[in-house]
């Protein structure tokens, strides 16, 4: 364990994975000094492990129905109660984290690359370049996310994946505008000045130089947007856009649960406790990475 | 100025403060936490200083600007600063409130730093900044202040102070802001100056102009000067004595003449190491830095 | 053969232009020096033949060939820059053995391992600090690698823009000492710009004092040696930097 520590923490590596793991090493321990980051990666962390395991957590099947035990009560049996249709809430909650974590991660893996490259691009050769490429992103700013998925998924039809495009079609302008920003700061700096005197062609500036500095502030911008991601997928769910029944995605499944709010508020409540402790729980990350990340940081 | 008059040569004025110096310091520590414990940054050094101008050289992390930062208690947590003794004309600077130290800073002891830039408000005018700084510690009726701050800026040697007094920073040059910046500095009349690197964003010719300006106001009123700078030349022109600070610690201390008999080896290797403008060596001598515990 | 050749050259920065009819030729091993006051448009005259201000008019010969306006191949092989700035010359996110494989990779060079570690041996920087990140390194050590990047692709010539202003004294001098080696041993031709006359006289051969975008003069160091430069001005920046150095030499 010690040697392990002390391969991570030498001042002097001797190979390019070394120093990078010395560099991961070096921010996780920075994260985990923060309490508040730390519980934002353990609830995350948890969420990722429901996810994987979710068919031995779940003690019931999340869809199969017993119209017997319709809105029980939680109990030592069904631990969150049972909803319309008899089905176990807590299955179906546990369940539910693969949706979300699929949501999640798939508009994270559209969004932000797509919006990194638009916003470097723009910054980068400026021009009419950035005046066409930015004109196209205020478009998109300029209306309200919700009611732009909700115009998608009008056109594309409802279900759980037009959800996540339309979801992703609407994050990525915000992430264009701060690659851009980035970008313009360090555009003139001199070591990216450098590589152009050697002769490096723009993309290799921008993908090999510019890009890794973005990333940081992508991730911490990512992060804290998740929260948001969860909310409008469970609002695309909740007026019955997103995903579609028997799928236990929780803002479906509020959605269902409201009609019988007053006498059985479990139905309602428990999908809604999951989606606050994990948004939660990303913007605790989220917060912490921004700290442990910021570039300004660096070095001390 | 900057057309190469013979440097002047300054009668010593060491005599006049040896009795009863203006500032004394003592055994002063600065310490910063960092994730391997506490380094100390300062490491015990103590002075005085009279109505003279002393000179405090070292390179970057030697401490020098710290120790300069620390007389007036500019050091800001986490960071500790603890003396023996740290008095100012009888006060104990140590035990000073916050409170208190703002009527002596300004007021007493100013403080010059290095680029004008950043020191100076973009949004006010030059002569509202100087009058700000008259009127914070003295109550004068307007006129009166108005006429103040043209004498000071006329003393700095700007030529049209009427004019200047209402520019805003940005448009004033790098060394006439420097220039404004120590009239901003010296309006109050304090008793010490503590400028730290006053001309190192300056040309060479600028530089000279504007040290000539310190360096007259400083004699002229009786000031204690203390001049804090990473150049030996301009150090040994500018000052009565000399401290050669390296990694926290004074390693000489010297009158200004006397420099080139310097005796300590780190003292030695930093004038060797300076090229000069007749340079006939071939190789510059490097200092060996494993002799003084330095990085 | 002139390593540069500046003809009748005016450089502009939107719509001032700051650089007024410079003629410059500077022979092949030669280390020349720009001079003057900050706004003078040394700088600027370095960035032009670098091709990072690419607004001027006239004609600029790297190595007896025109260059073009914008940013060359060829040029990058045979003309390297060092900026001023140590901190902001590399890539914070890079390690010391990326920053200078890049070069190499770019230009499709191989046995990249081999010549980085020749390289970091040339500029007198241990093995160890191979894999570092900038900011483990002191100023005067990112210096070193700032050298070393320029000197990967084996270039003819290296702009030196204030390569020691941002150092201290003592880093300064193992710096122009390094520079004064590298120069013997491959051959290079320097061009420096700086406003620092002592390191002119250490490190050059001829040099030019520039004021308001003109050149001055153009004189043989031995005269700056001497005191002797010609022109009022010359004169002006020789005596503002005497009275600030040491009267007495140390021995």
């Amino acid at each position: 364990m010690t040697s392990t520590r002390d391969w991570l923490l030498e001042d002097s590596p001797t190979s390019l994975w070394q120093a990078n793991a010395g560099r991961a090493y070096r921010v996780f321990m920075a994260l985990l000094r923060n309490p508040l980051s730390a519980l934002g990666g353990v609830i995350i962390l948890v969420l990722i492990l429901t996810a994987i395991f979710a068919p031995w957590i779940a003690p019931f099947s999340a869809t199969g129905q017993n119209l017997k035990a319709r809105l029980l009560p939680p109990s030592g049996v069904n631990l969150m109660g049972t909803d319309e249709l008899g089905r176990d809430i807590f299955s179906r909650v546990i369940y539910g984290s693969q949706i979300t974590l699929t949501i999640v991660g798939l508009v994270a893996l559209i969004s932000a690359p797509l919006g990194l490259l638009v916003g470097a691009v723009a910054g980068y050769f400026g021009g009419w370049t950035d005046r066409l490429l930015m004109g196209f992103t205020d478009i998109f700013l300029s209306m309200p996310k919700l009611i732009l998925a909700l115009a998608f998924v009008a056109a594309l039809g409802p279900g759980i994946n037009n959800a996540i495009i339309a979801i992703a079609i609407t994050s990525w302008p915000a992430y264009a505008r701060i690659a851009r920003a980035e970008t313009l700061t360090i555009r003139n700096a001199e070591f990216i000045q450098a590589v152009q005197l050697q002769g490096a062609n723009p993309l290799r500036v921008i993908v090999q130089h510019i890009l890794p500095l973005c990333t940081s502030s992508m991730i911490v911008r990512v992060t804290l947007d998740m929260a948001g991601v969860i909310l409008t997928a469970a609002g695309l769910g909740f007026i019955g856009l997103g995903a579609q029944p028997p799928l236990p995605e929780w803002g479906a499944m509020i959605s269902r649960g409201r009609t019988f709010i007053l006498d059985q508020w479990w139905v309602a409540t428990m999908p809604g406790f999951a989606i606050i402790i994990v948004s939660l729980g990303f913007c605790f990350l989220g917060d912490g990475l921004r700290d442990v990340l910021d570039p300004k940081s660096e070095g001390k | 100025m900057a057309n190469g008059a013979p440097p002047p040569s300054f009668p010593s004025r060491k005599g006049e403060g040896g009795a009863e110096p203006l500032l004394s310091v003592k055994n002063l520590r600065v310490s910063f936490p960092t994730h391997r414990g506490r380094v100390e940054v300062v490491k015990g050094i103590s002075f005085s200083v009279g109505k003279e101008r002393l000179g405090i050289v070292g390179e970057s992390g030697s401490g020098k600007s710290m120790t300069g930062r620390s007389i007036l208690k500019l050091i800001r947590k986490p960071g500790l600063v603890t003396a023996d003794r740290m008095e100012f004309d009888g006060i104990d600077l140590l035990s000073q409130s916050e409170k208190q130290m703002r009527s002596i800073r300004g007021a007493r002891i100013s403080m010059v730093m290095q680029d004008p830039k950043f020191s100076l408000n973009p949004v006010m005018t030059v002569g509202e900044q100087i009058g700000e700084a008259l009127v914070t510690h003295t109550r004068l009726p307007r006129r009166e202040v108005n006429e103040r701050i043209w004498a000071m800026l006329d003393s700095v040697r700007i030529d049209d102070p009427k004019r200047v007094a209402g520019l805003y920073p940005h448009e004033v040059s790098g060394g006439m802001g420097q220039r404004v910046m120590i009239a901003m500095m010296l309006i109050p009349e304090p008793e010490l100056l503590i400028a730290d690197e006053p001309t190192s964003a300056l040309d060479v010719s600028v530089q000279a102009q504007v040290l000539d300006i310190i360096d007259d106001l400083v004699t002229t009123k009786g000031m204690g000067l203390i001049l804090i700078s990473h150049d030996l030349g301009l150090v040994s022109r500018y000052c009565d004595r000399i401290l050669v600070m390296n990694s926290g610690v004074v390693v000489e201390e010297c009158a200004a003449g006397e420099l080139e008999n310097a005796s300590h080896p780190y003292t030695r290797g930093l004038l060797a190491a300076m090229p000069t403008i007749n340079e006939q060596r071939d190789e510059l001598p490097v200092l060996d830095r494993t002799q003084w515990a330095g990085t | 053969m002139s390593a540069i050749e500046l003809n009748n050259v005016d450089i502009s920065y939107g719509d001032s232009k700051v650089v007024h009819g410079v003629n410059l030729d500077i022979a092949e091993g030669e280390s020349f020096a720009l001079v003057g006051e900050s706004g003078s448009g040394k700088s600027t005259i370095l960035r032009a033949i670098a091709g990072l201000a690419p607004d001027w008019t006239g004609g600029i010969s790297v190595l007896g060939r025109p260059r073009t306006h914008g940013i060359e191949r060829r040029v990058a092989r045979q003309v390297q820059m060092v900026f001023q700035d140590p901190y902001g010359s590399l890539h914070p996110r890079k390690t010391i053995d990326a920053a200078l494989s890049e070069p190499l990779a770019i230009n499709g060079v191989g046995n990249r391992g081999e010549r980085v570690a020749a390289m970091l041996m040339a500029v007198g920087l241990d093995q160890r600090f191979r894999f570092r990140f900038p900011h483990q390194l002191s100023g005067g050590q990112r210096q070193r690698v700032a050298i070393a990047r320029a000197l990967m692709l084996e270039p003819k010539v290296l702009l030196l823009d204030e390569p020691t202003s941002a150092l201290d004294v003592s880093v300064q001098a193992e710096i122009l000492n390094l520079l004064k080696r590298l120069r013997r041993e491959q051959g290079l031709t320097y061009l420096l710009v700086t406003h620092n006359l002592p390191v002119v006289s250490f490190l050059c051969d001829r040099l030019a004092v520039m004021r308001h975008g003109r050149i001055v003069e153009v004189a043989d160091v031995a005269l700056l040696k001497q005191g002797k430069l010609v022109e009022a001005y010359s004169q002006e920046l020789l005596a503002a930097t005497e009275g600030i150095v040491l009267v007495g030499t140390p021995s």
